[in-house]
């Protein structure tokens, strides 16, 4: 006999849905800001540090672009709750996703960094700014800018990799699809829910993200429109 | 009984690692068939078909794995089929290969120069022909470092398969831990032992991008 779907009752669950969409969103916006945060100092610090400090960061960028996120999160969710540090599943989960994005986001923003020619620094400095202010506007913020499309795209991947979050007991939209699917036995159409849930919120972050980009670098989007524009004409 | 963590343990994490690799590599060689057809359909002459296998790739690749895991564990044993973990495992990680695999592919595609289309269709080849002799050999050097660097991606991500009761390295390793509560070393293991397969493959990948992209223009 066929298969009927039946999703009433899945509906019926919306509050639990809901709040862990909530959660899925704040995880995922909090992890981008502290995430982006800490990939800026640490490429600030291999700016201006000495070479030890250098290898640290790579070190510390290629120990968490060489393994599983899941594999992170079980690290500080047990591991540090094993060294007598008791974090909840949420915060755990916070603290996992932004060292992974951190991680990430300073991988690609050094890639923009290398793609500013030394005589621009020189410039800066002949302009007496300080190393630090050619740090910031010359170096950093055109970097990000021009970095700002693959950076977005990490980020959205980083909201998707939330997911396994639900792996630690943390209540976010994959969790409480598992808590409604417990609870009503419809496992397909609970995942169908879901997976439809992740990719409105994946288009909305792209959105989001694209017109953060416009609002934050206008003039390397700008630019850009002068020169589409350009080439249409 | 908690038993702490000695030879025994290690051992079972070690070989554990064999399903890992193996579904690393059903689900790469699978999904890199499904991937170059979608790649192919993506550049396809028909605006319908490059528009279903745009939406295709675009809908896998904005929604977790881990939705694309359960969809496919669910719908197939929906569908009659009675899995076991390791094909419902492969199926839907290999289904997740497929559209990143595809968009890596047509980067790479359309990264040949125009005129080498243009060139190979002044000789009459038809279009199977171009894609044979003519593009392909050259995308195929183009596409060497990120399908490599994918690669690593996709290692990593077997690790969320462990849902579905299938046991590979993590899932040996939240089993180890259970028995013996130390996690701390059992999870900083289990980082290790992906760090050394991953790792590698992080380098040759960046070492193939150096190594390909010599003597080339720009």
């Amino acid at each position: 006999m066929g298969f009927q779907f039946q999703f009433e009752p899945i509906f019926a669950e919306w509050p639990l849905i809901l709040d862990g969409l909530l959660l899925t969103v704040w995880l995922s916006l909090g992890a981008i800001v502290l995430g982006s945060a800490l990939a800026v100092l640490l490429t600030a610090a291999r700016q201006l540090g000495g070479w030890a400090i250098g290898l640290c960061v790579e070190t510390y960028v290629e120990l968490m672009r060489n393994t599983p996120f899941l594999v992170q999160l079980f690290l500080i969710f047990f591991g540090l709750s094993g060294l007598g540090l008791r974090l909840s599943a949420a915060e755990a989960a916070l603290l996992a996703m932004t060292l992974n994005l951190a991680a990430y986001s300073a991988e690609i923003i050094r890639a923009g960094v290398d793609s500013t020619h030394k005589s621009q620094r020189e410039a800066g400095l002949s302009l007496a700014l300080t190393k630090r202010q050619v740090l910031q506007h010359v170096v950093l913020i055109p970097a990000v800018a021009k970095v700002w499309p693959a950076l977005s795209s990490q980020f959205v991947l980083m909201m998707l990799a939330s997911s396994v979050c639900s792996f630690v007991s943390a209540q976010e939209l994959s969790g409480a699809t598992a808590i409604v699917e417990q609870r009503t036995f419809r496992s397909f159409e609970s995942y169908i829910v879901a997976t439809l849930l992740y990719l409105a919120l994946a288009l909305a972050l792209k959105a989001l993200l694209g017109i953060v980009g416009r609002l934050a670098f206008p003039r390397v989007s700008g630019l850009a429109r002068v020169r589409t524009t350009g080439a249409a004409s | 009984m908690i038993t702490s963590f000695g030879w025994p343990e290690a051992l079972f994490l070690v070989g554990s690692v064999r399903w890992t690799l193996l579904l690393t590599l059903i689900a790469f060689l699978g999904g890199g068939i499904l991937g170059g057809v979608t790649a192919l359909l993506r550049l396809a002459r028909n605006p319908a078909v490059r528009w279903l296998a745009t939406i295709y790739i675009q809908g896998i690749q904005s929604v977790p794995v881990l939705m694309v895991l359960f969809l496919s564990y669910y719908g197939l044993s929906l569908a009659g089929f009675e899995l076991p973990p390791l094909l419902a495992a492969s199926v839907s990680l290999g289904i997740y290969v497929s559209a990143y695999l595809a968009e890596i592919w047509r980067g790479s595609i359309e990264a040949v120069p125009f005129q080498q289309w243009e060139a190979s269709a002044s000789l009459a080849l038809t279009r199977a022909q171009q894609y044979r002799y003519v593009i392909v050999p050259q995308a195929l050097r183009l596409s060497l470092p990120p399908t490599v660097g994918f690669l690593v991606q996709l290692v990593k991500n077997t690790s969320i398969v462990s849902v579905v009761g299938f046991v590979e390295l993590s899932r040996a390793g939240q089993l180890v831990n259970n028995a013996t509560f130390q996690p701390f070393k059992i999870f900083g293991v289990v980082a290790l032992v992906y760090f050394l397969i991953c790792f590698p493959l992080s380098r040759l990948s960046r070492r193939l991008e150096r190594v390909l992209h010599v003597g080339r223009p720009h």
